[in-house]
């Protein structure tokens, strides 16, 4: 059984369907690309996995470590290991970067049965991680992403996932809108949390991206399901020669 | 038809009409006293309480909500206990009942030699502070002159710095009745203090209450008013504040509302000589059937001062929360900056929040701005929380906080601040 399995998945969003019995299996330790074309559903399989409402799911189930997760609440997700880092990371004016990561932090351990996190361990673990993401102590003194330049709340979702130490993170169009330079710090980022415990969704219209994040599969979203898996090599067919062929294909 | 033509009275303002003829002469203070109290109930009489076609009472409709006047209160039977800012070490002084009660406060007069403290009537005696205020024509500040049985005058001297916070504690206890509190505050120039002004009172006790503050602001003098309002359920408050701000001041209010059934803050700022900058801003946290105003009126008479006025509520069950504020500029004051906002957050379909901001600008030099906003949680903000591990409720909580400490956050004094974010904090979680 494999760590992430989803299978024969489909989802309407206002009635519109999205997802077409996608089925799709990310094993333990695995970095998982997922590629696709504009409206293929890649962010509604982000965001069905974090448990977004109003995305209904019709048919179809989603096991985490053999654990059907659909019946979920978002925060109960979180606390089995599901990290999702937005594509468009939202502001909270009034909630302090810390307060909000140590709030997030206390609230999974306590659905875990573990215990709160000391204030000197949490200090040093936000300390060195935003050091390595560049993120200064002032940034994490403001409200979470209030004033924050795109790169910046790329790089404050990063850190959050690594606070927060999922078995699975789901990375939606991480390298949207950040140029070559912040893309390399979020990258570098991400492949400090590489981990045999730790499985990736790395969700990406370009190939740029996996060569800084270099995954061990690839899935091709066309219409709503994976129609073609391979290697790393895929992301490189796929720059080459486009989207069109999948898309005749699964019409 | 003529327009003049007063609709009847009601029982209420029957029953007011006759409290003012049968204790009129028992009232405290004389001569000039007398003749203020005459003056100002023949004003009220001739209008009555105010009520919604009078623009200004639009939303709080005090005709409809008073119903019964209730009878003048008497003094307190025995001691009781002054009810404190948890947290925030003040002198206290009280006003119970609407009657200055020296033997319940911890202030004494001779403890800071930059304060001068004397009974409301003993200060009337030797000056006439009356007529100076802005907002001295509302019919609730006329009723309240007709009527008023006490309070304090607080004088800060010339270059005082009050350390600890004064407290002026109004306090109704006994059966239902009416008080009418009045204190008068001047902080001479270049003096400083920070004057905390509360309200308590039983719950399940329809009392009624009508007080008025007086703030005068020398120049050069740094105030921070913080006002809380934590009366009983069934309570009917109306407070007015007026102020008048000199040059080169810093002010700033603060009004803080839990409690209450029927609560009217209104203020009225007159910004009389240029350089002064002010905050004037407040958070509301109500539900059942709570209803408060909270009704400004800024004038920016001189040129060159600043003001921000941001008021935030959280509305709950069949609550109604109400925002009005007006800046008014007048020709002359040139290099006036003036920001307002107002901002409702709905956590129930039966909550209702108005907002109605005016400016009113006849100088030509002037930046001047409002906003207004009144929605519900945002579903964005509290999946994004919730995907990150925190419950919905803690979610909801954490984002009601962050939306409502927005505004506590503009109290300058740290301890303040503490203490009203906790009561908000226990406030979300009463409400489970």
């Amino acid at each position: 059984m494999s760590f992430l399995e989803v299978k024969n998945l489909h989802v309407e969003v206002e009635d519109k369907k999205i997802l077409n019995g996608l089925t799709l299996s990310v094993e333990k330790g695995q970095v998982a690309a997922i590629m696709g074309p504009n409206g293929s559903g890649k962010s509604t399989l982000a965001y069905v996995l974090a448990g977004k409402d109003n995305y209904k799911v019709t048919e179809g189930e989603v096991l985490l470590n053999g654990e059907n997760i659909l019946e979920m609440s978002p925060d109960e997700r979180a606390a089995r290991g599901i990290f999702l880092a937005f594509q468009y990371p939202v502001e909270v004016p009034g909630v302090a970067t810390m307060t909000f990561l140590r709030t997030a932090l206390n609230a999974q351990r306590k659905t875990r049965g573990e215990a709160e996190v000391s204030t000197p361990e949490f200090m040093k673990l936000v300390r060195d991680t935003a050091n390595h993401l560049g993120i200064s102590q002032e940034m994490l003194r403001r409200a979470v992403n209030v004033g924050f330049s795109g790169g910046e709340k790329k790089r404050n979702e990063i850190l959050q996932m690594a606070v927060l130490q999922p078995e699975l993170a789901v990375l939606d169009e991480t390298d949207s809108g950040l140029d070559i330079d912040a893309l390399k710090i979020v990258a570098d980022g991400v492949n400090r949390l590489r981990s045999p415990e730790r499985s990736m969704v790395v969700i990406t219209h370009y190939q740029r991206l996996l060569n800084y994040i270099v995954p061990d599969v690839v899935h091709v979203l066309a219409t709503g399901r994976v129609v073609k898996s391979g290697g790393k090599e895929l992301a490189l067919e796929l720059e080459a020669k486009g989207y069109a062929q999948f898309q005749g294909e699964a019409a | 038809m003529s327009a003049d033509v007063r609709a009847m009275k009601t029982p209420a303002e029957q029953a007011l009409s006759s409290a003012f003829a049968a204790t009129r002469g028992k009232l405290p203070g004389k001569g000039a006293v007398v003749a203020l109290r005459d003056d100002a109930f023949r004003r009220f009489d001739a209008s009555g309480l105010p009520h919604r076609r009078i623009e200004e009472w639009k939303y709080t409709d005090l005709r409809a909500l008073i119903r019964e006047a209730k009878p003048l209160a008497e003094p307190a039977a025995s001691k009781g206990v002054v009810p404190d800012l948890s947290g925030v070490e003040a002198s206290r002084i009280a006003i119970v009942n609407g009657r200055y009660e020296p033997g319940w406060s911890d202030y004494y007069s001779s403890s800071d030699p930059g304060v001068v403290l004397s009974e409301l009537f003993a200060f009337v005696g030797e000056e006439t502070a009356h007529g100076l205020i802005p907002g001295k024509d509302d019919i609730a500040v006329s009723l309240n002159t007709a009527f008023m049985t006490g309070g304090v005058a607080l004088r800060i001297k010339k270059g005082a710095r009050i350390c600890k916070p004064i407290q002026l504690a109004h306090i109704f206890s006994g059966p239902a009745a009416a008080t009418y509190p009045r204190c008068v505050v001047i902080v001479e120039k270049g003096a400083q203090l920070t004057l905390i002004e509360s309200f308590d009172g039983p719950s399940g006790a329809d009392y009624q209450v009508n007080s008025v503050l007086e703030l005068v602001i020398g120049e050069g003098a740094q105030v921070d008013h913080i006002k809380v309002g934590r009366d009983g359920d069934a309570a009917l408050r109306v407070s007015t504040l007026g102020v008048t701000v000199d040059a080169k001041a810093s002010y700033r209010d603060f009004a803080f509302t839990t409690g209450g059934g029927v609560v009217r803050n209104q203020t009225f700022v007159r910004f009389v000589r240029e350089g002064t900058e002010a905050s004037i801003s407040g958070a509301t946290l109500i539900k059942g059937r709570q209803h408060v105003d909270n009704t400004l009126v800024i004038e920016h008479a001189a040129g060159g001062c600043t003001s921000r006025e941001r008021f935030r509520s959280v509305l709950d069950g069949e609550s109604h929360g109400i925002f009005q504020g007006k800046i008014v500029v007048e020709p002359h004051a040139q290099k006036t900056d003036a920001k307002m906002a107002s901002h409702a957050l709905l956590l129930s379909d039966e909550a209702e929040a108005d907002n109605k901001p005016e400016l009113e600008i006849f100088a030509d030099d002037v930046q001047c701005g409002h906003g207004a906003t009144a929605g519900a949680l945002d579903s964005g903000l509290k999946f994004y929380l919730m995907s990150r591990g925190i419950p919905e409720k803690q979610a909801e909580a954490l984002l009601i906080q962050a939306f409502i400490g927005q505004a506590i956050e503009e109290i300058a004094d740290e301890r303040i601040r503490e203490s009203l974010m906790q009561t908000a904090v226990n406030w979300l979680g009463a409400r489970g």
